[in-house]
């Protein structure tokens, strides 16, 4: 079994990358992880994010869970907020959905108009 | 829910929105015929007696942007369908444990799920929170606590994502070491 030992060089080589990379300011994005999120596959749609990030190397970007959003008939949502405030709602998502935020929205700053709520509300 | 560890996370939830700071998350299975048991407690600020009786009703949440909060409902009818038993306890203030029952055995129980991504996914979303994970079966044990790995990390994040991995890693070599063949869908084989 895997000890807390190993940790020790896990934080020496964390620490040489962070010093190589700036403390910056990070994009937020906002998983709905409630029941009716849960139940709607919020989590595979939380690691499809995760996941894509990191085939793709990005570290500037934060995936975090919240409760309930509200609007529990699109679930699963997620909230891309980024570093000046702006926020795109994303709405009835699925992991091959998530990705595609991935690679338009956070790597190319096109949100995916598709997916947002206002697309949906219409 | 489609397995036990969405249930898990679900519930999870509950905890951090009642403000707790310490969650433990045990699953035990044991005895003949084999009982898998999940308790999940927190610190967090816990239930009025009134609003605990009523807590396993549908109709019960203190969620304010709609009346219904199946949370609670739906892990205890995942119990009873699989034979098993729910309970839960509260004290305000002080905190709420929430306890189910499943016979490995019995064909409604719920498949456990991907358990060490789902607490990984919840660890990572809320570090400052001191998570204690336990896993045991009649033969094998493993412990997990956040407070431990942070010591050890002095400083470096736990978001980090070597960090990450390590946790991933740890959570589901525990899991599988202890419920490798207790548990039909885990596969033993590192």
């Amino acid at each position: 079994m895997k000890s807390i030992k190993e940790l020790e060089a896990i934080r020496e080589k964390a620490l040489k990358e962070i010093a190589v990379r700036d403390n910056e300011n990070k994009t937020r994005i906002v998983v709905g992880m409630a029941t009716c999120g849960i139940a709607a596959g919020a989590r595979q749609v939380m690691n499809a994010f995760v996941e894509e990030l990191n085939k793709r190397n990005i570290h500037s970007v934060n995936v975090t869970m919240t409760g309930c959003v509200g609007v529990c008939r699109f679930e699963p949502i997620a909230e891309v907020i980024e570093t000046n405030g702006e926020k795109t709602t994303y709405v009835k998502l699925d992991a091959e959905k998530a990705r595609r935020i991935v690679a338009e929205h956070i790597v190319n700053g096109r949100p995916v108009f598709e997916f947002t709520i206002g697309a949906a509300e219409k | 829910m489609r397995d036990l560890s969405l249930h898990i996370l679900d519930i999870a939830q509950n905890a951090i929105g009642a403000k707790a700071d310490r969650i433990a998350i045990s699953l035990t299975a044991e005895g003949r015929p084999a009982v898998l048991k999940v308790v999940i407690s927190d610190n967090g600020r816990g239930m009025e007696p009134d609003f605990l009786e009523r807590v396993t009703d549908p109709f019960t949440t203190s969620r304010k942007t709609r009346p219904v909060g199946l949370g609670i409902p739906l892990l205890k009818q995942s119990a009873e369908l699989a034979g098993g038993v729910f309970s839960i306890k509260s004290v305000v203030n002080e905190g709420t444990e929430i306890s189910a029952t499943f016979p490995v055995d019995s064909v409604d129980r719920v498949p456990a799920g991907n358990i060490a991504d789902t607490l990984l996914m919840m660890i990572a979303s809320h570090p400052e929170i001191g998570w204690e994970i336990r896993f045991a079966s009649e033969s094998q044990q493993f412990e997990f606590s956040l407070d431990d790995v942070k010591k050890a990390l002095k400083g470096v994040s736990i978001t980090n994502k070597h960090v990450q991995e390590w946790i991933q890693n740890t959570l589901s070599e525990g899991f599988r070491s202890v419920f490798g063949g207790v548990l039909d869908e885990v596969n033993q084989r590192a």
